[in-house]
């Protein structure tokens, strides 16, 4: 429990756009990822904000290969339509 | 007590830009000194800011920092304090050099000097006509900053507590702030850190609305903690919004969308804006269109089963001009709101971005608060600054680009002002009372105690609905004096809430828990302050008292937790050098 507490933290950000996203993906994905890409996304979540926001939004492609399928997941994540 | 006590000259509690700028200055002057934060300084939320930093460099064209100043004071419907805003404008021109120096890749024009643009609100010539005195770096200006600011610390060794959540104030019997109890995620444990001087940058507390611009982290902890240490805080009514957020998320629509034809329409598809601005439309200011939109939703025309929101219509605009225009509001709209805006509308909200309000300070940093009839007595050993801070520069509304300056300019002041403060003291700091834990021991032993309570989440969406509904953009008299009773009922949950999981280590539902304890004190302040000032004002803005009304209410509000009370301050009328700039109808 712990483990995905401290990721969980690693996700609240800077930007209000990478708290939404990745908080929809610790949600929907998180807890079935293989162990290999657990440490993928804890990789991801070292880019500066801006950097992982042109990545997630794909207004940039990563230059580490290591987070490339990782990141094709966080972007699949679908959007949450807003409550009420 | 067995609570460990670590001993540092100066505890900053945030590592933004205001926290940062702050730490750097005691740094470099020898001082010890620890800087509390609950994330990685650079992912603050300084990182998300995007326009500038003002400064009346006159690279571009011909600028003054008096100009500055007097744009400053209109913008902020003269609520702010005209020493703190001289004060403000005239070192500006100082801090950006010196960041510039730090290393802030600023954008440059071709003879190589800072290049500036223009910006909403800053004129030349006392209000004549737009002037360029934003300095920014690209559209990442905050991030920019945070790297800077952060790699000078690296540099002088200040030393970062990541992950630490500081929890309440430490004061003695005569009121002087003795450091602050904190607590490290990973281990769960708390500690005391004993200073002699402690310094709050912990920025806004733009949670507290349902819809609101601003990252998860800011939940106004530092105006938590100083409301339950006895303390006032100040001009809390008065909150930033923007017309357009993506409902549900807060993502902002640039109003560019509505210059390419977007039109904004309610439950029964009507164009509503034809109604409130017959001529401009749906272009109508940013003030007129929020509160055309609040109207809409209190009179039932709302969208959606809570009819909460309307729509931003651009499905009769050509596919091509979406694509080609405004691809990334189609990314945002698709992303946030499940919306491909060539197809169907967009659901959005007057969402809040910037509070104005605040820990009242001086123009010094130094917290005040009135004493034996002395409405600026000093908190001995307190400093505020940045968005948590009311020095007040800002008033009742700030202007783009001036929030990167005020956390400039305020953490090196209040850092100084530290660092003068501390040579006058002895040595060794002051004795801890007994019972300096007690407080935070007591409110963790609560939580873990807690049977039969609400669940955090909860709590913290009602209390969001409540300020969305009550204490919005635009604010109608019956809302908010139910707002009043329905905020302190929602108090009441706060003070039962439950977390199931009670472990120590990284345990995120008690951090989020602690955070809601705070976020409540900040809206209680908004939503009585706004109840209580009858006059419109900046960001301001009641149905039943539309003017500005300088007889009755040309005075700074004051609100303390103990019997949720309000009291008032004078405005500082009288700048440092200059003549006051005197009152006239803020229009542009």
């Amino acid at each position: 429990m712990s483990e995905i507490d401290r990721v969980r933290w690693h996700c609240r950000r800077g930007m209000l756009e990478l708290d939404l996203v990745l908080s929809r993906f610790m949600d929907a994905v998180y807890g079935a990822l293989a162990e290999s890409d657990r440490v993928a996304f804890s990789k991801l979540l070292e880019y500066p904000d801006n950097d992982l926001w042109d990545l997630v939004s794909a207004r940039a492609e990563p230059e580490d290969l290591d987070v490339f399928e990782i990141l094709k997941q966080v972007r699949a994540v679908a959007p949450k339509r807003a409550a009420g | 007590m067995g609570i460990p006590v670590r001993t540092f000259d100066a505890v900053v509690v945030g590592a933004g830009g205001a926290g940062l700028r702050a730490a750097l200055q005691l740094a470099e002057a020898d001082l010890r000194v620890a800087v509390l934060t609950k994330v990685f300084p650079t992912r603050s939320h300084t990182v998300a800011a995007q326009g500038g930093v003002a400064a009346s460099l006159g690279n571009s064209e011909e600028d003054h920092w008096h100009w500055h100043m007097y744009d400053t004071v209109k913008g902020s419907d003269w609520l702010g304090d005209q020493d703190a805003i001289e004060f403000m404008c005239r070192k500006a021109n100082e801090v950006v050099i010196e960041l510039e120096h730090f290393g802030m890749p600023f954008d440059r024009t071709e003879s190589g000097k800072i290049y500036q643009r223009p910006f909403g609100g800053h004129m030349s010539n006392f209000g004549e006509k737009p002037v360029s005195r934003a300095c920014a770096a690209a559209d990442r200006t905050g991030h920019a900053m945070l790297h800077a600011l952060y790699q000078r610390n690296v540099r002088v060794h200040t030393q970062f507590f990541v992950e630490w959540m500081a929890l309440d104030l430490i004061r003695d019997a005569e009121g002087a702030v003795l450091g602050v109890t904190a607590m490290e995620m990973e281990t769960g444990e708390v500690c005391i850190f004993q200073s002699k001087a402690t310094l709050f940058a912990t920025g806004g507390s733009g949670r507290m609305y349902y819809s609101s611009t601003n990252a998860f982290i800011n939940t106004g902890d530092g105006l938590g903690m100083t409301a339950r240490a006895g303390l006032p805080i100040q001009d809390m009514e008065f909150f930033q919004f923007h017309p357009t957020g993506v409902y549900g998320a807060g993502i902002l629509i640039t109003e560019g969308v509505r210059g390419e034809g977007g039109v904004l329409r309610n439950a029964s598809g009507e164009r509503f804006m034809e109604r409130y601005a017959p001529n401009a439309k749906d272009l109508a200011s940013r003030d007129v269109v929020s509160r055309a939109m609040a109207t809409e939703i209190k009179e039932g025309r709302g969208c959606g089963p809570n009819k909460d929101h309307v729509l931003l219509d651009l499905s009769h605009l050509d596919p091509k001009v979406i694509m080609q225009r405004l691809p990334g509001i189609r990314e945002i709209s698709m992303q946030f709101a499940g919306a491909d805006p060539i197809k169907e509308p967009i659901p959005v909200v007057p969402t809040a971005h910037y509070q104005m309000g605040g820990i009242p300070t001086n123009y010094t940093g130094r917290v005040v608060a009135p004493r034996n009839g002395n409405p600026d007595a000093v908190v001995p050993g307190f400093y505020a600054a940045g968005e948590c801070a009311c020095a007040s520069v800002h008033g009742a509304n700030r202007l783009g680009t001036n929030s990167l300056l005020d956390l400039l300019v305020f953490g090196k002041a209040a850092g100084e002002s530290v660092v003068e403060d501390i040579k006058a003291l002895p040595k060794s700091p002051k004795d801890l009372p007994k019972d300096a834990a007690d407080y935070s021991l007591a409110r963790l032993a609560r939580l873990d105690g807690q049977a039969n309570g609400e669940g955090v989440h909860e709590v913290q969406l009602a209390l969001r609905r409540a300020m969305q509904d009550h204490c919005g953009v635009f604010r109608f008299p019956d809302m908010l004096k139910q707002g009043v009773d329905k905020i302190m009922e929602v108090a009441g949950r706060v003070g039962r809430t439950e977390i199931k999981d009670k472990s120590k280590v990284f345990n995120t539902a008690r951090i989020e828990a602690l955070e809601l304890d705070n976020l409540v004190e900040a809206a209680k302040a908004t939503m009585v302050c706004a109840a209580t000032r009858q006059e419109s004002r900046g960001a301001q803005a009641r149905e039943d008292f539309p003017e500005r009304d300088d007889a009755n209410w040309l005075k700074h509000t004051l609100w303390y937790r103990d019997g949720n009370r309000v009291d008032f301050r004078p405005v500082h009328l009288k700048p440092l050098t200059v003549e006051t700039i005197e009152l006239k109808k803020r229009v542009y």
